[in-house]
């Protein structure tokens, strides 16, 4: 049976976060997941509706999803700020048949909210999971020590969210592990990025940075994985300005999930834009062989 | 002729200042049968009550109405006011004006009026049918069963003990001291916990009234107060409690060691051991979960190296049943589990982050670091602590939402035992409120703080990780508003005391009730603290709910006194309120039997004269003794051949036809 979803990808994924949507596609396809890009989607609002108006940050997801419920699917959204937006909707018109109608009146179409929003992350190792996905694995991400950063929104507000523990979520962990890599104990999994505050407040959000880069490094891990766009970008652009802070070069290459389901499965840097980096990665995949077979690795040969 | 006099109360203010009692009082004197009415402002008082008592001899009552509260609070107080009247004690019924009819009614005078006057009418009908009851009498087994032998337990027995009545300590562990036993020093007057608890395990045991049934576990109970009978399980201990000495070659000479409960992981202890030096029974039981004779018929140390033949790998658990008067609960408590839900604090993956207990493991002169206090990581003496109170209660979000009314004092205790012992330390407590109520308590927290010099910082820590050898505690100063992180070397976290895991269980199996959180429910929170709602089985200590040692000793006193007054007497009344089978129209199905929760109902054999000759049939028969006046027989029963003394068919259709007027 062929897993089938909307997909949404969201401002981001086609924007600072091609890499995402390309190994995403990549990867959907290796596995045989249809990924149906919903028609005519708009914008979630993540960044700013939710500031400016509770019924709007409602609103702006509804529309999508209702168009997605066109489709009779389950959605699979790749960015954490996006699937929180779309979860947070999702649940309130469940909950309450005034706040439907509301909605329903606002968006000027119907939504029901009986399909379910999941974000990639799940789908991918839930729904696919975890055994098809070792089976695919010809390339293990052996030497690789992961800290697999879930950042604040996929899990928050846990009541919402319903996915993975809130304190120490370990999907991504298990993915690593399916993936040949080796997940890290660390303390920073679930905390703040600084978001917008990078841009906006640098004196407060590098720091944020610099504190999630620290702990990965401090635990031993070679490597950032994450499941979100903003995240992404924080910790791969700012890596420079985070390690001035305290003189120091962390040097860590940050990854989307997907490029390294990518990677294990054997696609090449190009095909998952790994070129697109503000850290190289392709030095710490060169040291460590992934590109290799891995009969022909050097510690085999 | 029935002559029924109507008292309304005013319970003060509580139910004048909605019912206009007066009305209900001139209202009631239509009622079929009523010759006399009046309204009194407190009926309970002894002046109320002699308005009563007045009114029955000059107006020559024999059944009387009192509309007040509920007959829960005040029904007995009325039965001796009619036995000092001369009259039968259950030919009074209650309406309940307050509970019933003000306390949810206050916005609507009118409507509660009305009602109070319909439930005086109820009760007034129901009285007309009342009939005279007589209690029976049962006996007392002087015998007294304490379920748990920490301090409260211990107390309680040594007290029933002392009054001439034989005592059964039944405690799971292998030795008795409970929880006291564990902790090193004792608050507001850090007098060491072990010099006052230690004699007085060896007071229990050595008591000629008291036997100790340790390593023993509650089976079954039956019966009723002042006939309970019990069903303990002793389990197997694989060593001969008669034959063996103490002498410790044993528990030196096996060769596996495994973590130390007694030490709350702080310690190890081997598999055939004592939990700690001064346990009583001072003699050891083997570990079957961790014992490789046991669990692959390897090694066996201990039975070659034992002098007197004690070891015993083919011991097995025994089944006792013995008769007792009345049970004393005193199960304790344990702390709150807060690994499986403490994300934020590591969910227990951090060594050096320890809860309340363990520190009192290191900071032990007996314990496993000699009272030096280490960190568990790796053994330094860690000069920055945290202490975070409140983790796991007053929550609504996760963990329990009461205070649990010890921790507040332990901290500071915990405080100042670190302290002393290190004067440079830095130690930072994290907490809600400072909750510190009793006899030189508050003046302990401020020594603590002033004296020694402890940090309190107000705000709940949001997040603890590891970096490097130091854990980064992060938190809001509430006071300051501002974030505050620490680097501490060690963690404690101060978390809440909760009902032992199966506390339901056992509360079920000794047939009382217990609330959410799984502590032991008393009768009355205010009148009734000691007792539960179960006859004959009292509550003794934290089993009941957070507290510390003097008050848990102080309840446990107070359970042997209630337990010495239901010894006090060969006979004990019975309540008369009881099932009875009229037996010309039982039918002997025997659909009464499953619905008894007290097992009260058999069925039995009678012989009959039918037509000249006799036949044989079945009835149901109701044990008095056991019965509790519950009533679901009574609906269960197709023929209407069972009936509830004080609450028949017939005075039950004449409330409801009083209800329909």
């Amino acid at each position: 049976m062929t897993l089938k979803y909307a997909y949404y990808p969201g401002c981001s994924l086609n924007a600072t976060g091609i890499e995402y949507n390309q190994s995403t596609k990549a990867v959907a396809k290796h596995l045989g997941v249809q990924l149906e890009e919903i028609d005519d989607w708009n914008c979630c609002g993540a960044s700013a509706a939710h500031n400016t108006s509770h019924l709007l940050s409602i609103a702006l997801p509804a529309r999508t999803l209702a168009l997605a419920e066109k489709q009779g699917l389950d959605v699979a959204v790749p960015c954490a700020a996006c699937f929180n937006r779309m979860k947070a909707a999702q649940v309130e018109v469940r909950q309450s048949k005034e706040m439907k109608k509301t909605i329903n009146e606002v968006i000027d179409m119907e939504y029901t909210a009986r399909h379910e929003v999941k974000t990639l992350l799940d789908v991918l190792v839930n729904d696919v999971g975890l055994d098809k996905i070792k089976e695919s694995v010809n390339r293990p991400l052996t030497g690789l020590k992961v800290a697999s950063y879930y950042g604040c929104l996929l899990v928050r507000p846990p009541k919402i969210m319903c996915f993975d523990d809130v304190e120490d979520p370990m999907t991504m962990d298990r993915l690593v592990v399916a993936l040949g890599g080796e997940p890290v104990e660390w303390s920073y999994k679930v905390e703040c990025c600084g978001a917008g505050h990078s841009t906006a407040k640098p004196a407060v959000g590098i720091p944020m940075i610099r504190d999630i880069l620290k702990n990965a490094k401090l635990n031993g891990a070679n490597c950032i994985l994450t499941a979100c766009p903003l995240c992404f970008l924080n910790l791969d652009m700012r890596q420079k300005e985070a390690g001035q802070l305290d003189n120091n070069s962390y040097q860590l290459p940050v990854f989307y999930f997907t490029q390294f389901m990518g990677l294990a499965f054997g696609y090449s840097a190009k095909e998952l834009c790994l070129n697109k980096h503000f850290v190289d990665p392709v030095k710490l995949l060169d040291e460590k062989d992934i590109f290799r077979h891995p009969d022909t690795r050097r510690e085999k040969a | 002729m029935k002559r029924i006099g109507v008292f309304v109360c005013h319970c003060g203010s509580n139910i004048a200042a909605v019912v206009d009692v007066k009305k209900v009082a001139e209202e009631a004197k239509s009622m079929l049968g009523v010759v006399y009415s009046t309204d009194y402002q407190y009926m309970c008082s002894e002046p109320g009550q002699d308005v009563i008592i007045k009114a029955v001899k000059e107006h020559n009552l024999n059944r009387v109405v009192v509309a007040a509260c509920s007959p829960r609070l005040h029904e007995p107080t009325f039965r001796k006011t009619l036995e000092n009247a001369g009259l039968n004690p259950y030919y009074v019924e209650m309406a309940n004006l307050r509970e019933h009819c003000s306390w949810v009614h206050p916005n609507d005078k009118e409507g509660a009026t009305l009602k109070s006057i319909d439930l005086v009418r109820k009760a007034v009908a129901k009285v007309n049918k009342t009939v005279a009851l007589f209690p029976g009498e049962i006996p007392v087994e002087k015998r007294c069963l304490v379920i748990g032998g920490g301090i409260a337990g211990m107390q309680t027995a040594i007290d029933v003990a002392d009054m001439g009545y034989e005592v059964i300590i039944l405690e799971r562990e292998a030795t008795i001291g409970g929880k006291m036993a564990i902790l090193d020093k004792t608050f507001p007057t850090m007098d060491c916990s072990a010099c006052i608890c230690t004699p007085k395990m060896v007071d229990a045991a050595q008591h000629p009234n008291i036997k100790l049934y340790t390593l023993s576990e509650l089976e079954s109970v039956g019966g009723y107060v002042g006939n309970f009978e019990v069903t303990i399980r002793k389990k197997a201990r694989y060593v001969d409690m008669v034959k063996c000495t103490g002498c410790g070659i044993c528990e030196a000479k096996c060769p596996k060691k495994v973590e130390s409960e007694f030490d709350y992981g702080m310690g190890k202890r081997p598999c055939i051991y004592k939990p700690f030096p001064q346990a009583v029974p001072n003699k050891p039981m083997i570990d079957p979960e961790n014992c490789r004779k046991l669990k692959e018929n390897k090694c066996g140390v201990c039975a070659k190296v034992c002098p007197t033949d004690a070891v015993n790998f083919e011991d097995k658990d025994e089944l006792v049943t013995e008769r007792f008067g009345a049970i004393v609960m005193a199960t304790g408590y344990e702390l709150y589990d807060w690994k499986k839900d403490f994300g934020e604090y590591g969910y227990g993956k951090y060594p050096d982050v320890i809860d309340g207990l363990q520190f009192e493991r290191l900071v032990n002169a007996s314990g496993p670091t000699m009272g030096k206090i280490k960190r568990p990581s790796d053994g330094e003496i860690p000069q920055d602590i945290v202490i975070i109170k409140c983790v796991g209660s007053r929550s609504t979000e996760k963990g329990k939402t009461y205070c649990s009314k010890i921790c507040c004092m332990y901290t500071a205790k915990h405080a100042t035992q670190i302290l002393e012992k290190n004067p440079n330390a830095n130690v930072y407590i994290f907490y809600m409120d400072v909750r510190t109520p009793g006899k030189m308590y508050d003046e302990f927290y401020m020594r603590a703080k002033e004296g020694y010099g402890a940090t309190y910082l107000r705000g709940q820590v949001s997040k603890i990780y590891q970096e490097g050898k130091k854990l980064i505690v992060k938190a809001e100063d509430t006071l300051v508003g501002k974030p505050v992180e620490v680097k501490a070397d060690m963690v404690i976290l101060a978390t809440a005391a909760a009902a032992v895991k199966d506390s339901s269980e056992i509360a079920q199996t000794v047939g009382f009730s217990y609330d959410k959180d799984g502590f032991f429910t008393e009768a009355h929170p205010k009148l009734r603290p000691i007792e539960t709602n179960t006859a004959g089985v009292f509550l003794a200590g934290t089993c009941q709910g957070p507290k510390d040692i003097p008050e848990t000793v102080s309840q446990a006193t107070a359970a042997a006194a209630k337990v010495g007054a239901l010894f006090s007497k060969d006979k004990m009344a019975t309540s008369p309120m009881i099932s009875y089978v009229d037996e010309g129209l039982c039918s002997g199905c025997g659909l009464c039997i499953p619905v008894c929760p007290y097992k009260a109902i058999e069925l039995i054999t009678i012989k009959e004269r039918v037509h000249g000759g006799e036949v044989e049939r079945q009835v149901a028969n109701v044990n008095a003794g056991l019965c509790q006046g519950c009533g679901p027989c009574t609906v269960a029963c197709r023929s209407g051949a069972i009936n509830l003394r004080g609450f028949t068919n017939q005075q039950i259709l004449a409330e409801v036809d009083a209800a329909c007027q």
